[in-house]
């Protein structure tokens, strides 16, 4: 009788013993993170989306943007000359989801607010290479055309609400009136603008 | 972190190493030999059989290393807990680290450039050169690789400007910005249709282009109203509003009745995002000779 074969003809104990294996590294380098302050705890001055902007995420994602650019600035000199300040955890408290991503195939969004004018974001995202010729990003002409969907900006608002965001119920009440009407280009440009304004100085 | 958090990582992570290496010298222990035998394990799945042969030694011994790196790992670097490791390494040190030393070797070549006058800098090869990377980098999406502008971005090779071509205004508009913005209709909210078929006649006849005489000098009056206060009374535009001139051939927005009539319909919004704190003073001073250079040879 070898030893090994308690562990390989004991079916259930085999079982526990493979989850307590492969759980060491999310019990080690997941779970505490649920409960450390540097990951809860927004960043000086940081608000929730409003209503046009968190919007104008829900565009982002539809069109799928975190699939060709990041969110997140990495501590290395060659990024935070490029992009500003390296990202910190305590910016990203409201978002559900984040949207780091994990490709660039464009550069990195996650400072991109301020960075270029209205005009500039909206002519971009009607004709990129009518700005930069070499860009091999997609137009998204309809995002001119069609209009925010205002009927569950409010219902948004109160999940997130439900998930810790500090959203007033003033705000909820002023949401469906605050999109309405509004193109998509608009709350998308919102959101863009503002990504990543909270931390000014770039080190 | 909190004390119960930093006791929870160090016994797990240390748990699993010491757990491993556990392991590694029961099974040793358990193994009835030291050489390797024709010996199997004793069952047969499909004809295949096991071997019942001692682990090779090197690779134990690879196992037994792994364990040791990690303790070592775990030593010098942070990973458990508070430890802050031996090496006091971070991710934000490690950057720290990276900037200063690029600062020291740009600094210098930035700093040289930094207290030098714009209008002498843009006659420095070297200084230009680094003028024109940097434009490349911060500029060049909007403006344009040959700084050419494009529709809505002006041209910056020609002697046209907004809001002034001098190197001090060229550094206002760095450091701070512009925000360009034409009302609609201008400041005269009450224009009918026919007054804006007026004013956009007037408008082309700065440049002989009217379409109708008549509405042309009809426009006068409207233009006089509702586009002077900026434009000024001749339509050559105010640079302290960035308001443009009119009677010349370069157009910010497109110069034909339509495109036009367009602006003075609805309006222009445009912005010139500020580079402080994005830029250094000693980049922007190159980057406004590097700009300053292009219609000043």
């Amino acid at each position: 009788m070898h030893k090994h074969e308690i562990v390989e003809k004991n079916l259930g104990l085999m079982i526990v013993l493979i989850v307590l294996a492969i759980s060491g590294g999310f019990l080690v380098e997941v779970v505490p993170l649920f409960f450390l302050k540097e990951t809860n705890e927004p960043v000086e001055g940081l608000e929730p989306y409003t209503a046009l902007e968190l919007e104008g995420r829900d565009i982002y994602i539809r069109e799928g943007c975190h699939v060709c650019h990041t969110q997140q600035i990495r501590p290395f000199r060659a990024e935070t000359e490029r992009y500003g300040h390296y990202s910190v955890a305590g910016e990203f408290v409201y978002d559900r989801p984040f949207l780091w991503g994990s490709k660039r195939t464009g550069p990195d969004l996650a400072r991109v607010g301020g960075r270029y004018s209205d005009a500039w974001q909206r002519q971009h995202l009607y004709d990129p290479r009518s700005v930069v010729p070499e860009s091999n990003m997609p137009a998204f002409p309809w995002l001119f055309e069609d209009r925010v969907d205002h009927t569950k900006t409010a219902g948004k608002m109160e999940t997130l609400q439900t998930l810790g965001v500090p959203y007033t119920d003033e705000q909820i009440a002023n949401a469906e009136d605050e999109v309405k009407g509004k193109f998509e280009i608009e709350a998308l440009v919102a959101y863009l603008q503002q990504l990543g304004t909270v931390i000014t100085e770039k080190r | 972190m909190s004390t119960f958090w930093s006791i929870w990582i160090s016994v797990i992570v240390l748990g699993t190493i010491f757990g491993c290496a556990w392991l590694l010298w029961a099974v040793r222990k358990s193994q009835t030999t030291d050489v390797e035998t024709d010996r199997t394990m004793g069952h047969s799945f499909d004809g295949i059989e096991e071997y019942d042969n001692p682990m090779p030694k090197w690779w134990l011994y690879l196992f037994l290393a792994t364990c040791v790196f990690a303790l070592g790992y775990l030593a010098l670097y942070p990973g458990l807990g508070n430890w802050k490791g031996l090496l006091g390494w971070t991710a934000h040190n490690q950057w720290e680290a990276e900037v200063a030393e690029a600062e020291e070797k740009f600094g210098e070549i930035y700093a040289q450039y930094g207290d030098t006058p714009v209008a002498e800098l843009a006659d420095n090869e070297d200084a230009l050169k680094i003028g024109q990377r940097l434009f490349a980098n911060n500029c060049a999406v909007c403006h344009g690789t040959a700084a050419r502008g494009q529709v809505g971005f002006p041209n910056l090779t020609d002697d046209d400007w907004l809001y002034g071509g001098t190197p001090e205004a060229i550094l206002e508009t760095l450091h701070n910005g512009r925000m360009g913005n034409m009302p609609a209709k201008g400041v005269m909210p009450n224009m009918t249709n026919e007054q804006v078929d007026q004013v956009v006649n007037y408008v082309l006849s700065f440049s002989g282009r009217e379409k109708d005489a008549e509405a042309a000098e009809a426009g006068k009056a409207v233009f006089a109203q509702g586009c002077a206060a900026c434009h000024g009374p001749g339509g050559k535009g105010m640079e302290a509003v960035g308001a443009p001139n009119l009677t010349d051939d370069v157009w910010l927005y497109g110069s034909t009745y339509e495109w036009i009539k367009e602006t003075v319909v609805n309006g222009r919004q445009n912005q010139m995002p500020a580079q402080s704190g994005r830029l250094t003073d000693d980049q922007i001073q190159i980057l406004a000779a590097y700009v300053y250079s292009l219609s000043n040879d």
